[in-house]
């Protein structure tokens, strides 16, 4: 970003709107935010990939003990 | 019936901006509700949290979540993500669409708040939360903030702060 970020601060009270500067600080800890955001919405996306995986590994192994798909569709109801 | 009165709201100008901040929210409403809609300015993010008076401890939720091809749910505590923006690299110019609601944000108690939120995007992978939040703190709310996680929230983002008299 090459311009200063900026927030909206609504005086409800007055009505006034403001766009205020943030502070080298409040940058900082923006920076810090989006890492930490994308890391932890990648991992869970990762876990539940794990997880769409573990079963259809355990369909696929149902199957292969001969049970029919309403079956295994009946089972993990 | 529940009245419902427009306090306050704002759009996001052309610079972006990294969060709402409604500040002096009057005292004499039963209830509050917020109304967004919001898009991100950059990044893959689509997370969204809430804070009241600029405390940024007390904070948990539970939350249930659609990504278009799994259903899951999750607790935490830390910072409050009820809400939810269209991430930038989601199809061009669409906006989530949510809202949260405060019940007795002036009372002396702990202060609970549920969300709901869709994006909306042309693709297998868009979000529907629904959650639940608890503040643990017994002060009166005077002011919400609303924070695009680490990034800026984009032009025409818009939110709506409405207090409920329950009669």
């Amino acid at each position: 970003m090459s311009e200063t970020p900026t927030k909206v601060v609504v005086n409800c009270t007055t009505g006034v709107t403001e766009v205020i500067p943030l502070t080298a600080q409040e940058i900082a800890d923006m920076e810090t935010a989006r890492v930490a955001a994308e890391d932890q919405r990648a991992a869970a996306e990762a876990d539940a990939a794990v997880v769409a995986a573990a079963k259809e590994s355990a369909n696929a192994k149902l199957a292969a003990l001969g049970l029919t798909a309403e079956e295994i569709a009946a089972l993990t109801k | 019936m529940a009245t419902y009165t427009l306090i306050s709201s704002t759009t996001v100008g052309s610079g972006g901006s990294s969060s709402i901040d409604f500040t002096n929210i009057p005292q004499t409403y039963t209830d509050l509700k917020v109304i967004y809609s919001a898009r991100a300015a950059s990044g893959t993010t689509l997370d969204v949290y809430v804070r009241f008076n600029s405390s940024t401890t007390g904070y948990s939720r539970k939350l249930l979540y659609g990504t278009g091809s799994s259903a899951l749910s999750l607790g935490d505590s830390g910072n409050l993500y009820i809400t939810a923006m269209a991430a930038a690299n989601y199809t061009a110019s669409t906006f989530s669409n949510g809202e949260f609601y405060i019940p007795n944000y002036i009372s002396s108690n702990n202060k609970s708040v549920s969300g709901f939120v869709v994006t909306e995007n042309n693709a297998t992978l868009s979000y529907i939360f629904d959650a639940a939040g608890l503040w643990s703190n017994t002060s009166a709310i005077t002011s919400i903030s609303i924070i695009p996680d680490g990034v800026n929230f984009a032009q025409y983002s818009s939110f709506y702060l409405y207090g409920i008299s329950n009669a």
